[in-house]
């Protein structure tokens, strides 16, 4: 009996002192256990960059936003600029498996140029990750818009524009080599099969120069004056295709899709303004975002380079008349690089 | 029997003219007025390229840094008022960036006696990089508002003749008239021809390099603005591109040769044309871009080798010029 009352009022005491002890804890804070390694596995490390070129709207966007991400938690970030100069690109990323970096965000030129290095860098234990075009190899990471369906829903929408007309359009592709030009023309290639009443009077590369795409599209517009609608690779240089459809006095007539990272002058504008009518963006803030998700995780994690392999791809905004105008479509570099 | 002397220019006025009937007969559509329109207007920009690229090599020189000249001016006049600069104010000073790179160009030629072709190689690569550097926010530098009416430039068209015609047609007749009508003109012939017999004969050898320079940086300028005008924007890339190469083949291709002294704008014209109809006709074929170079490649070699047959070469004619 004697040990009955001693466990209650051992209990008791227990109880007692367990909620003497809890709001003492609640002023004192709770150790957060997982934070501390999370911060330790970031600071000091290299990230690096290597886009095909800087200065334009895409790469400075993912730059921008990697380096307000990664940057307050003690990342060193560097940048190798390969110009548009495939060679000096794989130069950079060589040189760079000997500097042994924590991780590398790479913008690939084509399919085939840097896939070996890559494979190469993630065997030394690099992280590698594979930003909007990708390469032959699948590396820790791809993130960055799905062509396929970029070309796909490009060219749904010209279809529709077409509906009742002519049913003539014409495609202006990037430069041939590029993955971001070869998939988007397998998009286009997917929905025209289901509509063999579409007829493609002209596919060239106009080499992603707006001066190109805008003498292509001069001549077949004199050669095809009811053309319905143009499927274009990518708003930087369908402002060449813009221009060439004004010039004819067709704006309006000719329905002009393009697609691109959804900065607000080489974007929302120009579908306000009626240069295009759909631009499929890839919002490249988002990307950046999820870029830096992933490094962060990768560093934090400590699983071994090359052991795991992912993808994210970029949910797309449809960029038209009706959204062009909201806040939130589109995005301003200089606001980003703030 | 008399030997048939051909020149290059007839060689290729005559490629061009087998070129244009095979397309007027075959593709519907090619030989229409507003088709003959379009293919000048895809090729003015690269005609007065062509101008440029002519004075100097007809002075036995060779200018690399001509895209340069043609990117970074243009993109700076579109970037300053971007930032809100008046448009007289930023054409001044391209015109001003414009002046100094050529003045640069002909002082390490004329003065230094740097190899042309090393010092526009390197004046080049310094325009565009500073440009990249320091002048311009993006590669693309985008049309702003305060550029409204300065379209007119390169779009529209003035008597039913699109306006980049107009503006090729207004650099043939000056650069004609000054090369053909003026004193300066015949001294850049002259040195061309044979630059030490033309100082030994008290023409300023060395003010009349600069110039050629000056000149040409002048109207490459001139050329970017109505390029710019033309997409409305300003693609500085473009440096990277390989233009500068078709520039020197409209000239080279026209039958003004490397060696110096001969040639004019005529045959900027005729290179010109060339190009321009092999371009538009290959577009209106959807040719891809592959077979496209293929073919233009093609062409070259059967005038080169045309020309070489002709005309063999022997050891007063081989001489080089000094590029």
């Amino acid at each position: 009996m004697a040990s009955v009352h001693k466990f209650a009022l051992g209990s008791i005491a227990a109880l007692a002192l367990s909620a003497a002890a809890a709001p003492a804890l609640a002023q004192q804070g709770l150790d957060e256990p997982f934070q501390k390694p999370f911060r330790e596995a970031l600071a000091g490390k290299t990230v690096a960059y290597v886009p095909v070129a800087m200065n334009f709207d895409l790469t400075e966007g993912w730059y921008a936003g990697l380096k307000k991400e990664l940057e307050p938690y003690g990342v060193k970030f560097v940048i190798r600029d390969p110009n548009w100069n495939t060679n000096a690109g794989a130069q950079a990323v060589t040189s760079l498996i000997s500097e042994k970096p924590a991780v590398m965000v790479i913008h690939n030129p084509d399919v085939q140029t840097y896939a070996k290095l890559l494979q190469r860098a993630e065997n030394e234990g690099i992280y590698v990750i594979q930003i909007n075009m990708g390469s032959a190899y699948r590396s820790s990471a791809f993130v960055g818009a799905n062509w396929i369906e970029i070309g796909e829903r490009q060219t749904e929408g010209v279809v529709k524009a077409c509906q009742g007309k002519s049913n003539k359009i014409a495609i202006i592709q990037g430069a041939l080599s590029a993955a971001a030009s070869a998939y988007t023309l397998k998009g286009v290639e997917n929905v025209l099969a289901k509509h063999p009443e579409i007829k493609v009077v002209s596919s060239q590369a106009a080499d992603w120069d707006a001066a190109k795409a805008k003498a292509i599209t001069q001549t077949v517009l004199k050669q095809n004056p009811d053309l319905c609608g143009i499927v274009g690779f990518w708003d930087g240089m369908d402002i060449g295709t813009a221009a060439a459809i004004k010039e004819a006095g067709l704006t309006g007539k000719v329905f002009l899709a393009t697609s691109g990272g959804g900065e607000r002058k080489g974007a929302c504008e120009l579908v306000k303004n009626g240069s295009f009518d759909l631009d499929m963006s890839y919002d490249v803030p988002t990307q950046a975002a999820q870029m830096a998700g992933t490094i962060k995780w990768l560093l934090s994690s400590g699983v071994k380079a090359g052991s795991v392999k992912g993808s994210e791809y970029t949910t797309l905004i449809p960029i038209t008349r009706e959204n062009a105008d909201n806040q939130m479509t589109c995005w301003n570099l200089s606001d980003l690089k703030k | 029997m008399k030997r048939v002397r051909v020149s290059q220019q007839e060689i290729v006025f005559a490629v061009f003219a087998a070129l244009f009937l095979t397309f007027s007969v075959f593709l519907n559509g090619f030989l229409s007025a507003d088709n003959m329109l379009t293919l000048l207007q895809n090729v003015a920009v690269l005609g007065i390229l062509g101008l440029a690229m002519a004075i100097v090599v007809i002075g036995r020189g060779i200018d690399l840094s001509l895209i340069a000249a043609l990117a970074v001016p243009a993109g700076l006049v579109l970037q300053m008022v971007q930032n809100g600069h008046s448009l007289p104010a930023s054409l001044l000073a391209a015109g001003l960036l414009a002046i100094a790179v050529g003045l640069v160009n002909g002082w390490l030629i004329a003065y230094a006696e740097v190899p042309p072709l090393f010092a526009t190689l390197a004046t080049g690569l310094f325009v565009a990089g500073l440009g990249q550097a320091a002048l311009f926010q993006l590669d693309v530098v985008q049309w702003s508002d305060g550029m409204a009416g300065f379209e007119r430039l390169g779009q529209g068209s003035i008597l039913g003749i699109p306006t980049s015609i107009v503006m090729f047609a207004i650099a043939c007749v000056v650069v004609f008239v000054l090369l053909r009508q003026t004193r300066w003109g015949a001294y850049i012939y002259a040195i061309g021809d044979n630059p030490f017999a033309a100082r030994v004969t008290g023409i300023p050898s060395r003010p009349v390099i600069v110039l050629q320079y000056v000149l040409a940086a002048l109207i490459g300028c001139f050329a970017g603005l109505v390029l710019a005008a033309s997409v409305n924007s300003m693609p500085t890339r473009i440096f990277n591109s390989t233009l500068i190469y078709d520039v020197i083949l409209v000239v080279v291709l026209g039958g003004i040769g490397l060696s110096g002294g001969r040639g004019g704008v005529v045959n900027v014209i005729i290179g010109t044309l060339l190009i321009g109809t092999m371009l538009n006709g290959m577009t209106i074929l959807n040719v891809p871009y592959a077979g496209q170079n293929l073919i233009k490649g093609l062409v070259l070699l059967i005038a080169v080798i045309t020309d070489t047959l002709l005309n063999p070469r022997n050891e007063e004619t081989a001489q080089q010029g000094d590029i």
